[in-house]
């Protein structure tokens, strides 16, 4: 086969050149040998992005095998452009989550915006339509100078996005930690759902099949994104703009509707996202997924920029355009609707057999000039496509233990003078409070379906699926979780308490955990200790996943989030940010964390490895937990969870939901139990008063105790609350399950009282209204006016 | 009394107003494309949804109004025909000249998603007699109604202003939700999503009065 030709300006390649685009001196010794000669500068581009850790997960691989996939309800596991898992009678939820950290840290808007069309697109090009989205993100300290631009921008941009094409914001979470003060994370997940016997894939099928462009004009944006997303952040901020793409939301909701009509008319083969690296990812990875060859005459390409190179076309990362393969014959109905909804449209090449990956232009053919020079394409790009594929290079990096910590000293844990004030202060933390600020700004309920807004422990969504003339009902839950420094004290405890947390939202509100999907945020892979985090993150995810028969089936890996300063680098915590779909068995079966009725029970159901040795009790659950970190950290113990015992757990709530039996029900997390009374009796829906409760706590041995009672972090505890005749119920349940559960106290009045055994002191009295006021206003030092 | 629901590029409301007068309120509804030329016969209410016409690019409403079937539903509103505009379709109807005044940015620069009460202050087709509170969810970043001194003062004279915020979410003149306009109080335009509060699920049902109001108006 002949060298494809070098284009008119195409630069020499030099080995400055080569590191110019993060390639190595092995890869690129790499792709002589693949080739048998010199890429083209064009070729070359290619190799970047298709083996940056972005599109190769060239680091992340020989671990991501390690974690559990398949499961009865699998469609689609991982590999794909999302993951797809049954939810019955025909009908599958189709969902993934992406990062988008390193564009939201350089322009925060626009970062976090395509963020939200890039994952929509990902689920909607399954042949899905999106029905929900949540977004995990992670922020520097409150008081960076920094914090509240990037908040304030990214909050905007996943609105401007989700809300203008119409898919709810049902959920998520904030944290804010000097860990991420160079490297914010913005997490985004969507969650559709399509016929079981219409799910489309990425694969470009069929010899001969024409391909398909269709949505926005490509132009010079976002030129190397993908490599981009591999790079750490110096110092004094990121000049890296032009490498942004710009977000189109109405161009994305008529690609959407313009997708999901091409999707009923049987007229795909195959479809694809043009996402990271665009033209080049979307093609190449189409054409490997069916092991064929494609052609591609970029002179087709629609374009509004002018003068592009082939370089810059293939690589370009123009929002809201995908790749189409049509069914034999079909070029036209794809035109015609693609006409309606008012894209662009063109075919721009074909699908071969020869495991080839061709590209050809017209050297100074350009379709916006007044009078184009006349077209006579050339090959300028010719790769064999295993070669940017399976055959990329994959790393088994070197892995060092992280240096054995400081032993824990609880003497030199701070204990709180005043109980009701330090609990007051927790509720009103920025990383405890509500949340309101946030998800206000997010259309929650567009398409009319949800049925639990954000502030409960999970959203839910009621889903008309409709299939030949009928319509079924579907109810699904979403959760989104990872708490960064308990992955950060022990990466496998950590990450198996993420999948339980995760899981355990559901549960609690009524739904069965039947799918996860993970977006493992780390630092930079080279470093060894880095690259033992993510490994025993990864042990610690399947560990999690295994013991609760819950598998992953898409993901994500964003590696590099570390920052240069000039004491040398720092990496963000470890975050591997999980997000789980629930399947309701019925609508009526959802449960929310507010408190119902006064004179209802209140419950605790206590799993924790602790529960059985109250001897160890005394500071347990404070290592790694926001108290602590409140109070300038130290050390304590490192959290621990018996997943067998969580297990019992979740098994037990479900059934207890689905008799209907519970009044309210809310994960204890981050903040401990104190915080967590506290959200039950503010998070009452807008049309009912908020609800105090009386609560008896068991004997403190020490005010050390005590602060472990109310702010320690262990996991596997649920409070319920019960109407008083099925208390008997409910008790009885817990024990035949195995699971630890304790009567605590009365909901009821416009107080939470915390009374403890034993104890001469009165029992620590907080208003329900101040309770609410701490907690709507926790970010007020960050955004002030926060009200109108 | 049939319904037709009219959608342009970027409405995103669709779903749920469809699902109310066809599921809900049992209405015979018909949806149509912007690019019709006419309604089909014998609808009795023309409603358009919220959402993001062309991306509310130039101003919200502004690209809409000069669709094709814009004409068809201006002439039906003339002759009397009730026509329903949610969010974005009261942006679109007051861009159209089919109701007076103009939606513009909140005063807090937001956008805003949350349940908020509104006053019913003026009875008509779709409202029922004054101070009845409905309890009604907003979802806009462009709902602040405005209007010149004269308007106003039509309006309040002629008892046109059918919604009041309890606690203007937007700073809305007037604390204004929902106005009345055409020949007969048949155009109606309000921000909230009535029919995001039409079942239970979606928690309550204030939303639905509206719809079986004016479904149960004879034509």
């Amino acid at each position: 086969m002949p060298a494809p030709h070098a284009f008119p300006g195409d630069p020499p390649i030099t080995p400055a050149l080569v590191k110019s685009h993060k390639l190595t001196t092995d890869e690129y010794a790499r792709i002589q040998k693949a080739l048998g000669r010199e890429p083209t500068f064009t070729e070359l581009g290619v190799y970047s992005v298709m083996w940056s850790e972005h599109c190769s997960y060239k680091s992340s691989r020989v671990h991501l095998k390690r974690l559990p996939t398949k499961g009865p309800r699998v469609i689609q596991g991982p590999g794909e452009n999302a993951g797809v898992v049954d939810i019955g009678d025909g009908f599958a939820a189709v969902f993934k989550m992406e990062s988008h950290n390193h564009p939201s840290f350089i322009e925060p808007y626009q970062g976090a915006a395509t963020g939200v069309g890039g994952i929509l697109r990902d689920v909607f090009t399954m042949g899905a339509r999106p029905i929900a989205s949540l977004n995990s993100l992670r922020f520097g300290r409150p008081d960076h100078p920094r914090t509240p631009e990037l908040l304030r921008g990214v909050v905007a941009g996943i609105g401007g996005y989700g809300n203008c094409i119409g898919v709810p914001t049902v959920g998520g979470e904030v944290q804010f930690d000097a860990s991420y003060d160079g490297n914010i994370l913005v997490n985004a997940f969507t969650c559709g759902v399509a016929r079981t016997d219409r799910i489309f894939y990425g694969r470009a099928s069929g010899l001969g099949n024409s391909i398909l462009y269709i949505g926005a004009k490509t132009g010079r944006d976002g030129i190397h994104g993908a490599t981009m997303a591999s790079d750490e952040f110096a110092e004094g901020g990121p000049s890296q703009r032009p490498t942004m793409q710009v977000g189109d939301p109405f161009m994305g909701k008529k690609l959407l509707e313009a997708c999901l009509e091409l999707f009923s008319m049987d007229v795909l083969e195959g479809i694809q996202d043009m996402g990271a690296a665009g033209l080049t990812s979307s093609s190449v990875e189409m054409a490997g997924r069916a092991e064929n060859g494609i052609e591609l005459d970029l002179d087709l390409v629609p374009r509004r920029a002018k003068k592009m190179q082939p370089y810059e076309i293939l690589l370009s990362e123009s929002q809201e355009r995908m790749l189409l393969v049509a069914k034999p014959g079909m070029e036209k109905q794809v035109l015609d609707v693609c006409a309606k909804w008012e894209l662009d449209a063109a075919v721009i090449g074909f699908v071969t057999d020869t495991l080839h990956w061709v590209i050809k232009a017209t050297p100074g053919y350009d379709p916006l000039d007044d009078a184009p020079t006349p077209r006579g394409a050339v090959t300028v790009v010719d790769l064999p496509i295993p070669s940017l594929t399976d055959d990329a290079p994959v790393y088994d990096r070197p892995r060092a233990a992280a240096p054995p910590r400081a032993a824990a000293d609880p003497s030199k844990i701070p204990v709180p003078s005043d109980w009701k004030e330090e609990l007051y202060a927790m509720c009103g933390a920025p990383n405890l409070g509500s949340r309101q600020w946030v998800w206000r700004q997010y259309d929650q309920i567009v398409r009319g379906g949800t049925m639990v807004r954000p502030g409960s422990d999970a959203g839910v969504v009621r889903v008309p699926c409709e299939k030949d003339g009928t319509t079924i009902m579907k109810t699904l839950a979403f959760a989104v979780d990872c708490n960064g420094r308990h992955v950060e004290l022990s990466p496998i405890e950590g990450a198996k308490m993420a999948i339980a947390e995760v899981c355990r939202n559901l549960v609690c509100s009524g739904a069965e955990p039947i799918g996860i999907t993970d977006c493992l945020n780390f630092g930079n892979p080279e470093r060894p200790e880095v690259m033992e985090q993510f490994a025993l993150a990864i042990d610690g995810l399947a560990e999690g996943c295994l013991a609760l028969g819950v598998p992953i089936v898409s993901g994500n890996v964003s590696l590099y989030n570390e920052t240069q300063y000039q004491d040398g680098p720092r990496s963000i915590l470890p975050t591997p940010t999980v997000a789980a779909v629930g399947l309701m068995a019925h609508e009526d079966d959802r449960v929310t964390q507010a408190w119902k009725r006064a004179g209802d029970c209140v419950v605790l159901l206590d799993a924790r490895p602790t529960s059985s040795e109250p001897g160890l009790r005394h500071y347990a659950g404070l290592g790694g937990s926001e108290y602590l970190a409140r109070h300038g950290g130290g050390a304590a113990d490192v959290p621990r969870i018996d997943l067998a015992a969580e297990k019992r757990l979740q098994t037990l709530v479900l059934a207890l939901a689905r008799a209907r039996v519970l009044a309210s029900a809310h994960d204890v997390s981050d903040g401990g139990l104190g915080v967590a009374l506290a959200e039950c009796c503010t998070s009452a829906s807008e049309d009912a008063d908020d609800l105090g409760a009386r609560i008896d706590l068991p004997k403190p041995h020490s005010p050390l105790e005590q602060a472990s009672m109310l702010f320690g972090e262990e996991p596997s505890r649920i409070l319920l609350s019960v109407r008083p005749e099925r208390l008997g119920e409910v008790l009885a349940q817990a024990k035949q399950a195995g699971v630890p559960a304790a009567e605590l106290g009365i909901v009821g009045g416009k107080t939470l009282s915390l009374a403890f055994e034993g104890q001469a002191a009165p029992p620590v009295v907080l208003e329900v209204s101040e309770i609410r006021r701490r907690r709507e206003e926790c970010l007020g030092a960050i955004v002030p006016n926060l009200e109108t | 009394m049939r319904a037709t629901v009219a959608i342009f590029p970027g409405l995103n409301a669709d779903a749920e107003m469809i699902r109310t007068l066809r599921e809900v309120c049992g209405a015979h509804t018909t949806v149509i494309w912007h690019t019709d030329t006419s309604l089909p016969s014998g609808t009795d209410l023309v409603a358009i949804p919220g959402g993001f016409s062309y991306g509310d690019y130039l101003r919200c409403g502004a690209i809409a109004k000069t669709s094709p079937i814009m004409t068809a539903i201006q002439s039906h509103a003339s002759r009397g025909g009730y026509v329903l505009g949610v969010c974005n379709g009261f942006q679109i109807l007051t861009e159209a000249g089919l109701l007076p005044g103009a939606l513009t940015r909140n005063l807090h620069m937001r956008f805003e998603c949350r349940d908020v009460k509104v006053k019913v202050t003026a009875e008509g087709p779709f409202t029922p007699s004054p101070g009845k509170v409905w309890r009604l969810p907003i979802a806009h970043a462009e709902g602040r109604y405005q209007a010149s001194e004269e308007v106003l003062a039509r309006l309040e004279g002629e008892g046109l202003i059918a919604l009041r915020y309890e606690n203007n979410p937007n700073g809305s003149v007037h604390d204004i939700a929902g106005i009345y306009g055409g020949p007969r109080k048949n155009v109606f335009g309000l921000m909230p999503h009535p029919e995001r509060m039409s079942e239970d699920i979606q928690g309550g049902h204030d939303g639905r009065e509206l719809f079986d109001r004016v479904l149960s108006l004879a034509s």
